[in-house]
């Protein structure tokens, strides 16, 4: 029972996520100008960082949060350069 | 599939399912919000729904689920919901300051575009 409940919610929210990702995508290309590129790579990093914890519940295995820990943080330190560029036109003054 | 999972209980289940599912949820809603407002500084809040509640409630759904399998208290999880709350406000903070930046040097150089042609003719 508990098995049936758990496998189907993990499923419904991994596939939202990944609409959610897509979503993130289409943003990306259309964007009108590099600074809605980078807000939607920036979101990416976040779904993208959530993903693992979910198949971290699914398999039961702990490693998938310290794979999602170093997503998170190279995404913060993406998202900081990306904007550093976009302020001054270079990443290291 | 998910054999580890066989002995717990039903309302750990539910509740680890509510919590997956609200994260989940609450992700998907701001990135739609991303997709869908029309200006910048609009989009700029929505996906802030996946930073604060999306993450939240999918790490508190994992937490839930290991203590209860390895029945005792696993709370490292919340490692990344402290990272994330802390790290999206600074990134953000950046980025609208980088565009109102952009922003204010596009309209300067608009007005110097829109003064030329009239001081021409006199």
């Amino acid at each position: 029972m508990s098995v049936a409940i758990l496998s189907w919610s993990m499923l419904i929210a991994q596939l939202m996520l990944a609409t959610a990702m897509i979503i993130t995508v289409i943003r990306m290309f259309r964007g009108p100008r590099a600074q809605d590129r980078v807000l939607a790579l920036d979101v990416l990093y976040i779904t993208a960082m959530l993903l693992p914890i979910t198949f971290g519940i699914r398999s039961g295995v702990i490693i998938y949060f310290e794979a999602a820990l170093i997503i998170g943080l190279l995404g913060f330190v993406a998202t900081v350069a990306l904007a550093k560029f976009l302020m001054r036109g270079e990443v290291i003054e | 599939m998910m054999q580890h999972a066989e002995s717990l209980p039903v309302w750990v289940a539910i509740l680890v399912s509510f919590f997956l599912l609200l994260g989940a949820g609450l992700t998907l809603i701001g990135t739609i919000g991303l997709a869908r407002f029309p200006t910048f500084y609009e989009r700029i809040h929505a996906p802030t729904l996946g930073t604060s509640w999306g993450t939240g409630g999918i790490v508190l759904a994992s937490i839930i689920f290991f203590t209860a399998t390895q029945s005792r208290l696993v709370i490292h999880e919340i490692l990344i919901g402290i990272f994330v709350t802390v790290t999206t406000p600074v990134t953000l903070m950046l980025l609208a300051r980088a565009v109102l930046h952009r922003d204010r040097a596009d309209d300067a150089q608009r007005k110097d575009l829109d003064k030329t042609p009239s001081s021409d003719p006199s």
